[in-house]
């Protein structure tokens, strides 16, 4: 067993936790991570729901995962294709081939691109912006609209880009009601007195400590939640954003002018995700990575030797993310035993 | 329009280039005279395109069709003998000059792609009541697409621009899409729904300024039923006065639209606000003037206001006429093509016209 | 000025801008557990009112917090005090205090005379 060599795609929580696993164990690992730092889409958050602990904290703890003489850790680095050859995986990168007797695909996801959403006008109007982008803004410290002044309002939209039949994505991405609950408590404490509006189609606060925290940001910060899905955003003379939404609850239409507008993006499978999965003929609906069975077979595919963890294969939260990494590596070492 | 870029903005349809049967509109040539006539010049002579008139066409029955006066079989039926007069010129390519008509005839061709069966009965039904024959078109333009798909040839004829000629300044233009042209099938829009850049093109190609306020995206309120009937004629205007509302800060210089209907809509009903409200939405209280894209492209290329028809515009346009530093005579303003003098309208209340 | 037979409509939107929500801060100030309502309805539903005549306690509630009082006074006025919306709050709202108030406010009664 201790010879064998197993290939690891994706650096993010996932892929750290399982190749950490399996390195105490003596596995030999070569894990591949695009972008130049590993951690994945940790680093575009500041807090991390549901008691705002310090994301570069969580990100800096599994990251140092990393550091074991059994994990060979190739930055910069994307997979161009990954396929079976005789018994072994081969995972061609722009100039190098490399070989290895497993595979475990942890290639995660991106957020919507929210340009596809005209009627909100990303990308057209200044002060729309994406969970993203207002996380970035909050690590900053300075809550500014985008011509420099404090806001005096921020609408929230849930569900850009997903439940949307218009844009292809039926599924719920789990994790943007509760980051809007989180945003609007983080911009109220940097801006007491102004006013924020969270616009739902469903509050869905399924996970521990998510409900009570709904009630906290009513109860302490008075975040106003109105239920009605704001249809179309347009830009005022001043530069701020009218929004047009129904209150359902009164069911009449209702606008609105705010300084910032912004967009709950949602979860979707990413490019390599996508992609090699298509090529392994493991793709699931939208894109995202099949398990062999959601009961027990989690980790597996319907091809032997290639495993999967983490939000390749659908919307998670990061301490989910982090249990699957380390239940692949389990379903790995089972594997190698056998 | 801001530089930032829009999603759909590269998103172009097919355009056919030139062997175009125009459909001419049922209202258009009784509120906007000299807008149809002027497009067949500007594509003829200007162009050099070819462009058949056919003296037996009629209408689309849009009208009708939207107020549930017309059932949806006759509404295919009347289509195909419009196509049958296109397939005996031996044409491809309609033209039709209403919005309306375009939501028409793009739908019907859509019912007929997806419910071929559909095709064949209407074909039945044509050879029943006339015995004739049609080919389904192949390319669906509006004149204003054909415009918009030239504007950069025109843009070389012409002897003006969209600039204030007192102060040098861009003129800003309020642009007014009409709803059938992109919001039934978003594919068949230039630029998509969301943000149509048929008109908007036009006028930043012609040195104008586009204006985007909140309301841009409103329907002026046609709706057909609600409008024809006079006692719900009131729903109608205040989606025309919301959008006046709406652009009334940004001092538009003038208004474009594309569609028969929108266009008498924004004109008319600012007479009407005024008479009723006794309200104006610009600074001199005369109303901001609301033209058709052929008006606009005929002026540009310095064709004679009162051929084009702005003598029988309810807000004047004099004013913008001054901007444009175009001359014009106001004698022969309400003088005939024959020279005899026609006499003025009533002169309204409240808002304020150009002459006695 | 003229008239043609007809009106033009008046618009319908609630527009928030121009709302005053600034009697509703009051209500808060009174019943701070008015802020963790969540329209649910469970109040509306048990209401004893509501059978018999045309009172939804939510629905107050909600015009209340938009600045829309048109009828208000009138529609709070039907509730009988009886409680059972209280009790049944899912949230711990005090339901049946945010009525008592909101028909103080409303009817500008002075509030410091009243024995709560």
């Amino acid at each position: 067993m201790n010879d064998k060599h197993v290939i690891i795609i994706g650096g993010g929580p996932a892929g750290i936790e399982a190749a950490n696993y399996l390195a105490n164990n003596g596995i030999k690992i070569t894990l591949f991570e695009k972008d130049e730092h590993p951690g994945g889409n940790i680093k575009n958050w500041a807090k991390l729901f549901p008691d705002f602990g310090d994301a570069s904290v969580v990100r800096k703890e599994i990251t140092d995962k990393l550091k074991h003489e059994n994990i060979k850790f190739i930055n910069n680095t994307k997979i161009e294709r990954l396929y079976q050859e005789n018994n072994h995986w081969v995972a061609l990168t722009d100039n190098e081939k490399y070989y290895g007797d497993i595979v475990l695909l942890a290639t995660g996801f991106e957020v919507f691109d929210a340009k596809r959403k005209e009627e909100l006008g990303y990308g057209i109007y200044d002060n729309v912006i994406t969970s993203v982008d207002f996380e970035n803004m909050y690590k900053s410290g300075k809550m500014l609209t985008n011509e420099g002044k404090i806001p005096d309002s921020i609408a929230f939209l849930n569900c850009v880009g997903s439940r949307d039949e218009k844009v292809g994505n039926h599924y719920c991405s789990r994790v943007c009601c509760i980051t809007a609950v989180k945003q609007a408590i983080e911009f109220k404490e940097l801006v007491p007195d102004a006013q924020a509006y969270c616009f739902y189609m469903d509050m869905r606060m399924a996970g521990q400590f998510y409900e009570e925290l709904y009630r906290k940001s009513q109860e302490k910060y008075g975040v106003n939640y109105i239920r009605g899905r704001i249809s179309e955003a347009a830009v005022t003379m001043d530069n701020r954003i009218q929004i047009k939404a129904e209150d359902t609850l009164s069911a009449l239409p209702m606008k609105m002018t705010v300084d910032i507008l912004v967009l709950m993006v949602g979860i979707e499978s990413s490019e390599s995700t996508a992609k090699i999965s298509t090529d392994n003929n493991i793709v699931g609906p939208y894109g995202f990575a099949k398990s062999k069975s959601l009961f027990g077979m989690d980790n597996l595919t319907e091809k032997p030797g290639l495993f999967l963890a983490g939000t390749c294969k659908r919307p998670l939260t990061l301490p989910e993310t982090i249990a699957d990494g380390r239940s692949a590596a389990v379903e790995i070492m089972n594997y190698l035993k056998s | 329009m801001t530089e930032k870029k829009h999603f759909w903005n590269e998103y172009q349809k097919e355009i056919a280039d030139d062997n175009y049967f125009y459909e001419r509109s049922c209202i258009r040539q009784s509120f906007f005279p000299g807008s149809e006539t002027a497009f067949l010049n500007i594509l003829r002579n200007e162009l050099g395109l070819t462009i058949i008139d056919d003296p037996n066409q009629h209408t689309c029955t849009g009208i009708g069709y939207h107020s549930d006066v017309v059932p949806f079989d006759t509404t295919m039926t009347i289509c195909a003998r419009l196509f049958s007069l296109m397939t005996d010129k031996e044409l491809t390519n309609f033209v039709p000059s209403c919005v309306t008509s375009f939501g028409i005839f793009t739908e019907v061709i859509e019912t007929w792609a997806q419910f071929p069966e559909e095709l064949e009965k209407t074909r039945q039904f044509l050879r029943k009541a006339t015995g004739r024959e049609f080919k389904v078109p192949e390319n669906i333009a509006h004149p204003s697409d054909i415009i918009y798909k030239y504007r950069k040839e025109l843009k070389k004829k012409m002897k003006y621009q969209l600039v204030n000629c007192h102060t040098g300044k861009p003129l800003k233009v309020v642009e007014h899409i009409g709803c059938h042209y992109a919001k039934i099938f978003s594919k068949h829009s230039v630029g998509g729904a969301e943000f149509p850049q048929v008109l908007a093109g036009m006028i930043e190609e012609w040195g104008g300024q586009v204006i985007d306020y909140p309301e841009r995206r409103h329907c002026c309120g046609f709706g057909f039923r609600q409008y024809l009937v006079m006692a719900n004629r009131g729903y109608s205007v205040a989606n025309t006065k919301k959008k006046f509302e709406s652009m009334e800060p940004y001092k538009p210089d003038f208004v474009l639209t594309n569609c028969p209907g929108c266009t008498m809509f924004m004109d008319r009903w600012q007479y009407t606000i005024a008479e009723m409200e006794g309200k104006t939405y610009d600074e001199q209280q005369m109303g901001i003037p609301v033209l058709t894209y052929e008006e606009l492209t005929g002026l540009l290329l310095g064709y004679n206001p009162w051929d084009l028809g702005f003598q029988v515009h309810q807000v004047q346009v004099e004013p913008l006429l001054d901007k444009l530093g175009i001359k014009y005579d106001l004698k022969d303003k309400f003088t005939g093509v024959t020279g005899k003098y026609l006499g003025e309208p009533e002169k309204p209340e409240y808002l304020k016209v150009c002459y006695e | 000025m003229k008239n043609w037979g007809f009106n033009i409509s008046k618009p319908r939107v609630i527009d928030w801008d121009s709302a005053d929500t600034s009697e509703y801060a009051k209500i808060i100030e009174k019943v701070p557990s008015a802020q963790r309502c969540l329209m649910c309805g469970a109040c509306a539903a048990t209401c004893s009112a509501s059978n018999h005549v045309d009172f939804n306690f939510r629905n107050c509630h909600l015009k209340y917090r938009r600045g829309q009082f048109e009828g208000l006074a009138e529609e709070l006025d039907k509730c009988m005090l009886c409680g059972k919306c209280k009790l049944v709050c899912p949230r711990g709202v005090n339901t049946r205090a945010i009525i008592y108030n909101m028909r103080i406010f409303i009817n500008n009664l002075d509030y410091k005379n009243i024995e709560q």
